[in-house]
Formats: C-alpha cells, sequence, structure tokens
C-alpha cells in the first residue's frame, strides 16, 4: 500500500501544519453543530418555564462528577502532548490510554445515570426536557466514543515513534470534546 | 513557507507514475483528485438524468392530468409528492452540489494552485465513497414499502415527522438519512477544500494571485461548513421523531414545528449562494479568457463574495414570511434580503465592467458564462418581489416563486456547470468538444429553458399554487388560457430534455474522437494549463512556480495578449 504523502500534504503556506489546520476546520463544523442544537434548546427552555421542574429530576451530582472526570483527561491529553513534544513516544501512548481511560469512566458514569433515570420514567419520549437531554448528551457521548477510539489508534502509533504530531490533533479534539461538555453541564444539569 | 520551493521539485510521487494501476485502483478507489473529480461529475450527471426525468413525469401530469405518462405509467398523488420532492432533492443536494463544488473543486483546486494532488486524498476519496451511498440510499428509498418521501424537499414537520401523516414511514427516513449522509461527504471534502487552498499553494502564489474560482468554491465550503451544523442537529432531532417517538417538532407535545423551519432555512438560505458562489467563479473565468482582459477590480469581487456570504447567514426567515412569524421580525428580515442583492448586483456589474471594450470571443464557454450573467439577473429581480414580505403573503408558494428559483438555480447547476464542463473539457480529456453541436446545445437549451418558466411566472401571478396534483379541481385555475400555459411549459421541457441528447452524443464522442487540445487551447494563464491534457498522475513533473495574478490578459508591450503564471518575470520587458 501506497504512504507516500503528495507534496501538497507537506506545504504549509500558512505557517500552520495542514492536520491541525484540517482539525480546527473540524471544530469549526462541529461548532455549528452543538450551537445549532444547544440554541434549540435554551429557545425552548425560555419559551416553557415548567421546564425547569423536569430539570429538577437530573442529578447534579453525577453531572459534576462527570465533569470533573472529563476535564482530568483534558489534563492527561495535556501530558501526552508534552510527553510527544518531547519526543518520548512510550510515554505520550501511556498519558493518551489514561485520557482514553478518562472517556470510558464518564461513559461508564453516564450508563449508571441513565439506568436509574430511565428506570423513574424519564425517557426520551417523556417530555421536551427530556428529548434534548438524552439528544444532546447522547450526541456528545458519541464523540467521546469516537474521540477514544482514534486515541486508542494515536497511542499505537506513538507507542512506536510514528507521527507523534498526531498526539497533538487527537488533544484539541478532546479538549473541544470537553468544553461542549461544560456547555452542556450548566444548561441539562445546573439551570433549574 | 520560502523552503518549500526548494525541496519539492523531483521525488514523493515518481514512484506512482511508474507502476501500472489496477483497473479497482485506478478508477473506483482512486485517491487522485481528478479520479474522484470525474467520479463525482458522473455521478451528479447521472443524477441530474434522474432529476429531468422526474420532472419530465410530474409536467406531464400537470398539462395532461389523468393520462399516462409514456416511459412512466399513470402519476398517482403520492407519487406526484414524491417525484417533486425528490427532483428538488435531488437536483440541489445530489446535482449542483457534486458537479459544481465536488467535481470542479477536486479537478481545478490542486491544478490551479500548482499541486500535485489534495491534501488529503485519502478522505478525498471517503468523501466521493460516503456521497455515492448517500446518492444510493436516496434511490432505495423510491423502491421501499410506501414509496419515496413527499413531503417536499424542504420536509417542513409534522408531514416529516410523523408516519401518519407523511404515509412513507421508510421513504422519509432513508431521505432524511441520504441527505445526512451527503452533508458528511461535503463537510470531509470542504475540510479537504479549505485546507489544501490555504496551505498547498505554489511558492509564490499570495492571496490575490489566485484565481477567482478558486476563492468562490473555498468560499462556498467555508459557508456550507458554517451554515449546515444547525440543519444536522434539526436532522439529528428529525430522525429522533421519526423513528424514536420524540416530539421535538410536535406542539401537541411542548415542540416547535416553526423550529425545524428556522434550523433548515438558516443553512437552506446561504446553500444558495454555496452553489452560487462557485458558478459565478467559473464564469469569471470564462470571462476573463474570452475577452482578453484583467478581471476588472479583482479585489472588489471579493470583497463582495465576503459580504454576500456574510449577510446570507442573516435572510433565511424570508422564507416564512406567512408562517406566522413576528410581523417586525418580517421587517428585519425583508430589510436583510434587499441588502444582500446589492454585492450580488455589484458583483454583476463588475463582470460587465470585464467584459467592456474586450476582445470577445463567443466560443461554447463563453456563450454559457454570458448566459448564466443574463438568467440570473432575471432571477435576482424577480427575487425582490419575493423577499419584501408584503408581496410575498401574495406571492408564497406560487409559480412565481417557483419560477424565480429555477431562474436561481438553473443558471446556477446547469449553466454554470455547462460553463465549466466546455471550457475545461480540453484539460479534463485532452481533447476538444465539437463547437458547432456546442452551440446548437447551447441556443436549444437556453430557449427551451424561458419557454419553460416565462409561463409559470405568468401562472404564479395567476395564483396558481404550488404542490396540486390537479388543477381541473380548482374553477379558477383550471380556465383553458391557464391550461394552455401549463402545456406550452411541459412541451418546451420536453424540447430541451431532448436536446441534452446533443450534449452527451457530443460529450462521449469528443472524449474518444474529438480534435487533440494541447495543453493550452484558450490561451489562458493559469496554471492548470501549463501541464499536459490530461494531467499525468502528479499535474507535472516538476511542480510550478507561480510569479503573478491569474488575469494579465492584453499586458500592454507584451507580444503575446496572455501572460501564464509560472512564467518567471521578464526582465527585459520589465526596464
Amino acid at each position: 500500500m501506497s504512504t507516500t504523502r503528495p507534496i501538497a500534504t507537506t506545504r504549509s503556506a500558512t505557517g500552520i501544519p495542514t492536520g491541525k489546520l484540517a482539525v480546527w476546520w473540524v471544530i469549526v463544523s462541529e461548532i455549528v453543530i452543538f450551537g445549532g442544537l444547544l440554541a434549540s434548546y435554551v429557545m425552548h427552555r425560555i419559551g416553557h418555564p415548567e421546564w425547569a421542574e423536569y430539570a429538577s429530576h437530573t442529578n447534579t451530582w453525577f453531572g459534576g462528577a462527570n465533569t470533573f472526570v472529563l476535564l482530568t483527561s483534558s489534563l492527561f491529553a495535556v501530558l501526552a502532548h508534552h510527553a510527544a513534544e518531547h519526543g518520548d513516544g512510550k510515554k505520550a501512548a501511556k498519558w493518551l490510554l489514561g485520557t482514553c481511560a478518562g472517556g470510558l469512566t464518564f461513559l461508564c458514569i453516564k450508563a449508571v445515570e441513565w439506568t436509574g433515570e430511565i428506570q423513574h420514567g424519564y425517557t426520551i419520549t417523556a417530555n421536551g426536557f427530556w428529548h434534548f437531554y438524552y439528544t444532546a448528551a447522547g450526541l456528545h457521548a458519541l464523540h467521546v466514543i469516537a474521540g477514544c477510539i482514534i486515541m486508542l489508534i494515536i497511542a499505537r502509533q506513538a507507542w512506536k515513534g510514528e507521527e507523534l504530531h498526531r498526539v497533538e490533533l487527537i488533544g484539541i479534539y478532546w479538549h473541544f470534546v470537553d468544553i461542549v461538555w461544560i456547555f452542556l453541564f450548566p444548561l441539562l444539569y445546573i439551570a433549574k | 513557507m520560502a523552503e518549500a520551493g526548494t525541496v519539492e521539485t523531483h521525488g514523493a510521487h515518481t514512484h506512482d507514475a511508474h507502476h501500472e494501476q489496477s483497473f479497482w485502483s485506478k478508477y473506483i478507489f482512486s485517491t487522485d483528485h481528478k479520479m474522484i473529480a470525474m467520479q463525482y461529475m458522473l455521478t451528479g450527471m447521472a443524477m441530474a438524468l434522474i432529476g429531468g426525468f422526474m420532472s419530465y413525469a410530474f409536467r406531464m401530469q400537470l398539462a395532461f392530468p389523468g393520462e399516462t405518462v409514456p416511459g412512466y405509467g399513470l402519476v398517482s398523488q403520492g407519487e406526484y409528492n414524491a417525484l417533486v420532492t425528490n427532483h428538488g432533492t435531488i437536483m440541489i443536494f445530489w446535482v449542483a452540489m457534486p458537479v459544481l463544488i465536488a467535481a470542479f473543486g477536486n479537478f481545478l483546486i490542486p491544478l490551479m494552485i500548482g499541486a500535485d494532488d489534495m491534501v488529503f486524498p485519502r478522505i478525498n476519496r471517503l468523501s466521493f465513497q460516503i456521497f455515492l451511498l448517500s446518492a444510493i440510499i436516496l434511490i432505495v428509498s423510491f423502491f421501499v414499502p410506501g414509496g419515496g418521501f413527499g413531503g417536499a424537499w424542504t420536509a417542513y414537520p409534522p408531514l416529516s415527522s410523523t408516519a401518519e401523516y407523511s404515509l412513507t414511514p421508510l421513504g422519509s427516513t432513508l431521505w432524511l438519512v441520504a441527505v445526512a449522509l451527503e452533508f458528511v461527504a461535503f463537510l470531509l471534502g470542504g475540510i479537504n477544500f479549505i485546507t489544501t487552498l490555504m496551505n498547498a499553494r505554489a511558492p509564490g502564489m499570495k492571496m490575490h494571485d489566485i484565481p477567482m474560482v478558486l476563492w468562490m468554491i473555498v468560499i462556498a465550503s467555508i459557508l456550507f461548513m458554517a451554515s449546515v451544523g444547525p440543519l444536522i442537529a434539526g436532522a439529528v432531532m428529525l430522525f429522533m421523531d421519526q423513528v424514536v417517538g420524540t416530539g421535538f417538532y410536535d406542539p401537541g407535545r411542548g415542540g416547535d414545528p416553526i423550529l425545524w423551519q428556522h434550523l433548515f432555512w438558516f443553512f437552506g438560505h446561504p446553500e444558495v449562494y454555496v452553489v452560487f458562489l462557485p458558478a459565478m467563479g467559473i464564469v469569471a473565468d470564462i470571462i476573463c479568457t474570452f475577452s482578453r482582459k484583467k478581471l476588472f477590480n479583482y479585489k472588489l469581487i471579493l470583497y463582495t463574495v465576503f459580504a454576500t456570504a456574510i449577510i446570507s447567514f442573516f435572510v433565511w426567515a424570508h422564507h416564512q414570511f406567512v408562517a406566522g412569524i413576528d410581523p417586525r421580525m418580517a421587517n428585519v428580515f425583508t430589510i436583510t434580503t434587499l441588502i444582500i442583492s446589492i454585492p450580488i448586483a455589484e458583483m454583476m456589474f463588475l463582470y460587465i465592467a470585464t467584459l467592456y471594450g474586450g476582445s470577445i470571443r463567443l466560443t461554447t464557454p463563453m456563450l454559457w458564462a454570458l448566459a448564466f450573467i443574463a438568467e440570473f439577473l432575471i432571477g435576482g429581480i424577480t427575487g425582490i418581489f419575493l423577499g419584501a414580505s408584503g408581496s410575498d403573503i401574495y406571492f408564497h408558494d406560487t409559480y412565481f416563486v417557483l419560477a424565480h428559483f429555477h431562474y436561481t438555480f438553473f443558471p446556477i447547476a446547469v449553466i454554470g456547470f455547462f460553463a465549466g464542463i466546455t471550457y475545461w473539457f480540453p484539460k479534463m480529456f485532452g481533447r476538444m468538444m465539437n463547437p458547432i453541436l456546442g452551440k446548437i446545445h447551447f441556443w436549444g437549451t437556453i430557449v427551451s429553458f424561458n419557454c419553460i418558466f416565462i409561463p409559470l411566472f405568468v401562472l404564479g401571478i395567476a395564483g396558481q399554487h404550488r404542490r396540486i396534483y390537479d388543477y381541473q379541481n380548482f374553477p379558477d385555475l383550471a380556465l383553458a388560457g391557464l391550461q394552455d400555459l401549463r402545456v406550452f411549459a411541459t412541451a418546451a421541457l420536453l424540447v430541451m430534455l431532448a436536446f441534452q441528447a446533443i450534449f452527451l452524443f457530443n460529450f462521449v464522442y469528443s472524449i474518444f474522437k474529438g480534435k487533440p487540445a494541447g495543453k493550452n487551447p484558450w490561451k489562458s494563464n493559469t496554471l492548470e494549463w501549463t501541464t499536459e491534457s490530461p494531467p499525468p498522475h502528479g499535474n507535472w513533473p516538476e511542480l510550478p512556480n507561480c510569479y503573478r495574478g491569474p488575469y494579465e490578459y492584453s499586458v500592454p508591450g507584451r507580444e503575446e495578449d496572455y501572460w501564464p503564471q509560472d512564467v518567471p518575470p521578464d526582465t527585459a520587458a520589465a526596464e
């Protein structure tokens, strides 16, 4: 299989590496997706004061714990980037596995939380608030899952000392996933 | 960066050029930008035939209601809705976008900036594969139980969100999935286009040396990327409504159907400019080449493009004037809508100024480019009546609207495509198209196009509503005079479709038997004309450098009336 990159990929007229530029554009496209969803939610929330009552059934402790887990995993992503910058692929791979573990912990907490809520009858079809609650958090969780999968691939490459610049790229993406949660947490849990 | 020029002349791509590629890796799973462009173009053309056939079926039903349509059969009410819906969906998402942005973007961006490929060739291939999958899903949606989705290409809920109303439980979900996948394909392609233009330009190519068509394709990609997000979110919600049973758009359960309209048109109106800008860019390059003149005020055109792109985010609610929105909000959107016509009009004037005093050559691509300006102008001017909220209340959802947006989309998708394909055909296939057949096809298409849609303006002013299966049930609209206009429009459509056979013949014949084109048949300046036709894998043996802007035609004091971008400055002439 051909692995030779075209010359185009190695050029950098802006001075920003091509890969990093692409990740930023991916994030731009993601911002408007979550932006559209959250703006719709906020407009509905303003129009429906009774949703505050539904929102009071969310568990802030679960949400808070998940915020802490995600922020910690982002710290690991920074440490992985630090190791990669010093050329230490094995250390970077270990930190990336730590980040990934954070993502999995987040998903586990989410699973426990949702199971309890569904058992209490707060399913996705219950009412408008729960539509948004599960759809927004679910879309975010899909991004966590995708991030974890990509991170494992990059960790494997970093372990072999290949493509170390990708450690930074997945880090940028992971921070974005983190920031989306920073918006979701107050909107879905704290605002009651 | 400066060092790039020294290291990149020989090397990486020679190894690909030497070994024979198998059929599969050359044509089906290629990562070469030119092959992916061809895949997009041929898929788009095939979809255009399907979309054209649909318009044939429903126009025949309107002209001869209840009669069997030759080649299709009897059009039932449900099928009529599905045909109209999917005609619109296909022509915008599976014809205009793949042909204008993906095909010309993929073909032209690396060639015009002097690169050997896109920066992410494999993402490029993935983009096409997802696109092809989406096209297949859309076609499959026609043959599932219940038939294809019939809730109009705008898919307003609750018609689209509940099977009880749409009567197409599977068709509407497949339609939605196909559209969402198509968006994913274009997001991947767009990221590739933007990063390639930003980073992979030839040494020496500054911002204002980029050919206008590339600026327009890339700004269109950014515009698409920035506007489609809310609709993707909206599509996720609609999908949940259809499949899971949520009530995002169900007013009975705390939802809001107008929310979809906002999300859809927040994307839908910029989308007009997403396809408009590439066509406008194609026209810019063509009129410069064939009037042998510099583009009149390159920078001002660029600023009008930026202005159009930005203002296009503030006009969406003009599609919702009768949807019960606050009249004060309607006023705001009336003003923004009328404002957006200023940069567009300015662009038109700048193009006409480019033509003024040039030595104009009426080749086939030039005819198409001039027709684009003329026909789009009609589309733009009739838009004024619809942008003003007062008159829109009368015109809304009539054939006036329909004729208006066909006067914008037809020049964009069809005239823009024919302009581009007749202009770059020699570069794509190494041979010239037949100019006589090209001109016959041009006049046949343009005249019959106007004969289709001018009657529809008249019908719209007479109050003929869109989305009606059989006007004979409405005494006011069943008048003989109006029915004659419908028959006339349908007859013109048949003529126009027949003329496309000439193009298809010319296209296929010229690929194999056309006159060899040579490197630069039009004596054009931009970098794609400096390589072989068709360009080899890797595009150039040695990648070119760029020394000047793309439109240095008829420069005083030079022997030839063009000055290619890759020719080093002639120091003697400069003194």
